[in-house]
């Protein structure tokens, strides 16, 4: 095999979660900063590394070590995020760049050697183009993607190139412990196996790895071995499908602006279509002359028409106040752009068509124009004690939030399920036979049996029978979600059936079994 | 003499009456514990009114939904999801509209365009033309109007004379059974109230 061939550059940007956040929350350079993640500290910048803090160590202790440290939860979608603009601005000097991960990139060697004329004015010129750009990359060349990396993690701030001459790859990595293979099931074992370098381990049989340790196995082999090659696609830049209309001078009346919008919203979802794409979810930001912006995400049943699209703005702008409500000031400028695309042919609708739920989806969405967003809903079932939390509603249209449905919920009510359930608890009120208020104790017992029933102040009823109470206690460690209460299954004189509840020394009808 | 309006509403109730004979063979289905209440299903286009009880309501409108059809919940905020959801309701096709505000006839009438079965509240108030404005509508998008209350011009009445459970003691137990005495009036103003009675399983699902 050609050896030039299979050249690889890698560039690493040391720190990357650090400087993606920094530039993410427009942070000052000399602000210690961790990244937690799973409760552990998973980055942290170098001057709080100088005071003590280190990956992998508690939240605390790292405060204790570093008191000006700043904790930031880790977001991977902000790293690969930050990480775009950076690849394009590589992508201006060298063709074909493949993301590793964020922070880590690779490309074939040769033409950029070629084209710069040596391994080594290639490694300088990016090096020295990513500089003026801000950004402090470190670059290793090897015969292998993993020995390039290994090479580029090898670096110093003084000598940012270090290159890995051709053929020399595995004896490059032949000393490095087995634990750099970053792979928490195979190290341990190959560790048991008394295999405590890479070296130990590409010196074994391939075929015999295969067998043992399987695709996993046979990957970190050829890694050890400095035999992987670059593989998958290379970084396209992605296509930008987004509208933006801005209005001068601004306007404040929706059906101005619905107008407005509606020629770029036809030309975006046009685009969209020739690239044999729809969207299925759309992001509207909303910037107000007073400098105000709203941003929300719609998504839609099927997939955006450019009238859907208008419609939703129209709705963002209304909030929930129907059809004569409008934006609190003037709108200046409305950003539209697809979050979530898909491609045409997996939404094409069959041969008879979906009529009748094309026509549902039509009339509802007019529905929600007229009455405002949110007043049309699809309910769902939800999980709870309380039979209020297992009622949720979602605006139509909307995804559905996971369902808490299937877990466990001990205290809940046994079927059958009332058929009306107040979404506020009616106030009610409990007596004894001699007009005494029903309570009950600590011990979780009433102090009488429940005879009277009233609701909402009317008078009193008897009650025929009843059973409870049947105490709930939920969320103690928690003080605004917290509840404590006793329920009852009561039915009155009339034949009616009630769920009580008794929370606070207050009686109310949770719900009707009507 | 008859004044010419008491003729008028005479001549006004005979053609409903013969129009709804029309559409008699076509209805949607009910469950096989609702057929001694409606034997014949529901009738499409028309409306019905249900005084007493919300798990009636469900119970008539499950077999359908369960069918396929689009059903929807018009201005009924505290009805309760898990027992309709026990009749067999399909609630992905379940359109809920909490609150209309004061567009409830625009509202029932767009819904009535393309749901099948809408249960709605009783309006508090509702004048006799809109009311037959409604129903007209009802009979041309053929779609079914469940009334929880009293409706003016309802094709049938369905009203709750007792209710009696099964289960529950003085201090012990839970609900469990339930059953119901049932007054059933079909068609408007005319025929006698026809008694029935109903046995709802704790586990409604049949």
């Amino acid at each position: 095999m050609n050896s030039s061939a299979a050249r690889v550059l890698v560039v690493w940007l040391p720190d990357w979660p650090i400087t993606a956040a920094r530039r993410n929350l427009e942070l000052p350079v000399d602000q210690p900063l961790a990244l937690i993640h799973k409760g552990v500290v998973f980055a942290c910048s170098s001057d709080a590394r100088a005071s003590g803090a280190q990956r992998g160590l508690a939240v605390r202790e790292a405060q204790l070590r570093c008191p000006q440290l700043l904790v930031v939860a880790y977001d991977p979608q902000t790293d690969a995020r930050a990480f775009e603009p950076v690849v394009a601005s590589l992508e201006e000097l060298v063709p074909g760049v493949r993301i590793l991960r964020p922070g880590l990139c690779a490309i074939r060697a040769r033409g950029p050697a070629r084209f710069y004329g040596g391994e080594e004015r290639a490694a300088s010129t990016i090096h020295e183009a990513m500089a003026k750009a801000d950004i402090a990359a470190r670059l290793g060349i090897a015969d292998s993607v993993f020995g390039a990396e290994r090479a580029a993690l090898k670096t110093s701030d003084s000598a940012p190139v270090s290159i890995v001459e051709p053929g020399t790859t595995r004896q490059f990595l032949a000393s490095a412990p087995i634990s750099t293979l970053d792979d928490s099931t195979l190290v341990p074992v190959l560790r048991r196996l008394g295999l405590h370098s890479l070296g130990d381990f590409a010196a074994l049989d391939q075929v015999a790895v295969g067998a043992r340790f399987g695709e996993a196995g046979l990957r970190a082999h050829a890694r050890a071995s400095a035999t992987d090659r670059l593989s998958g696609a290379e970084h396209t830049p992605e296509a930008d499908f987004g509208a933006d209309v801005a209005f001068e001078p601004a306007l404040d009346r929706v059906d101005q602006i619905a107008f407005g919008v509606r020629t770029a919203s036809e030309s975006m979802i046009d685009r969209l279509a020739e690239g044999g794409l729809v969207c299925t979810a759309l992001r509207i930001t909303v910037t107000s002359e007073s400098g105000e912006r709203r941003e929300r995400s719609w998504s839609h049943p099927h997939h955006f028409s450019a009238a859907d699209v208008v419609d939703r703005v129209r709705w963002q702008l209304q909030g929930s106040g129907g059809a004569t409500a409008g934006p609190a000031s003037p709108v200046e400028r409305i950003e539209l752009s697809p979050a979530r695309v898909d491609a045409s042919a997996n939404h094409e609708s069959g041969l008879w068509g979906t009529s009748l739920d094309e026509r549902v989806h039509h009339a509802l969405a007019r529905l929600h124009s007229v009455l405002g967003h949110g007043a049309v809903s699809t309910p769902t079932l939800g999980g709870g004690r309380f039979l209020s939390e297992r009622q949720v509603l979602v605006a139509w249209g909307d995804e559905t939030p996971p369902s808490k449905r299937t877990l466990p919920w001990p205290g809940s009510i046994p079927p059958p399920a009332p058929a009306t359930v107040f979404a506020e608890p009616r106030p009610a009120d409990v007596r004894g036979s001699l007009g005494e208020p029903i309570d009950v104790d600590a011990r979780g017992t009433t102090n009488s049996t429940p005879a009277w029933l009233s609701l909402d102040r009317s008078p009193a009823l008897k009650i025929s029978s009843w059973a409870g109470p049947w105490s709930v206690t939920q969320r103690w460690w928690d003080s605004e979600t917290r509840r404590s209460a006793h329920r009852f299954q009561m039915i009155d004189s009339e034949g009616m059936a009630w769920l009580m509840i008794l929370e606070d020394h207050e009686w109310a009808a949770e719900a009707r079994y009507d | 003499m008859e004044s010419p309006a008491s003729v008028r509403q005479a001549l006004q109730a005979r053609i409903s009456s013969m129009q709804s004979t029309r559409l008699d063979e076509d209805a949607f289905p009910v469950l096989p514990i609702m057929r001694g209440v409606l034997g014949r299903g529901l009738r499409r286009g028309v409306v019905y009114s249900i005084s007493g009880s919300t798990s009636l309501a469900l119970a008539l409108v499950a077999a359908a939904s369960q069918s396929g059809e689009w059903c929807g919940v018009l201005d009924v905020p505290d009805l309760g999801l898990e027992a309709a959801a026990g009749w067999g309701i399909d609630l992905d096709r379940l359109v809920w509209v909490a609150d209309p505000g004061d567009r409830w006839m625009s509202t029932v009438g767009s819904m009535a365009d393309v749901l099948g079965l809408v249960i709605v509240r009783a309006p508090t108030r509702v004048t006799s033309a809109e009311a037959s404005r409604l129903v007209a509508r009802l009979r041309q998008t053929r779609s079914t109007m469940l009334v929880l209350g009293e409706w003016p011009q309802s094709e049938s009445q369905i009203r709750v004379v007792s209710s009696s459970w099964t289960g529950l003691g003085d201090g012990h137990g839970h609900l469990a059974d339930r059953h119901l005495e049932l007054e059933v009036r079909q068609g408007q103003g005319g025929g006698a109230p026809r008694r029935s009675r109903l046995r709802v399983p704790a586990a409604a699902i049949p």
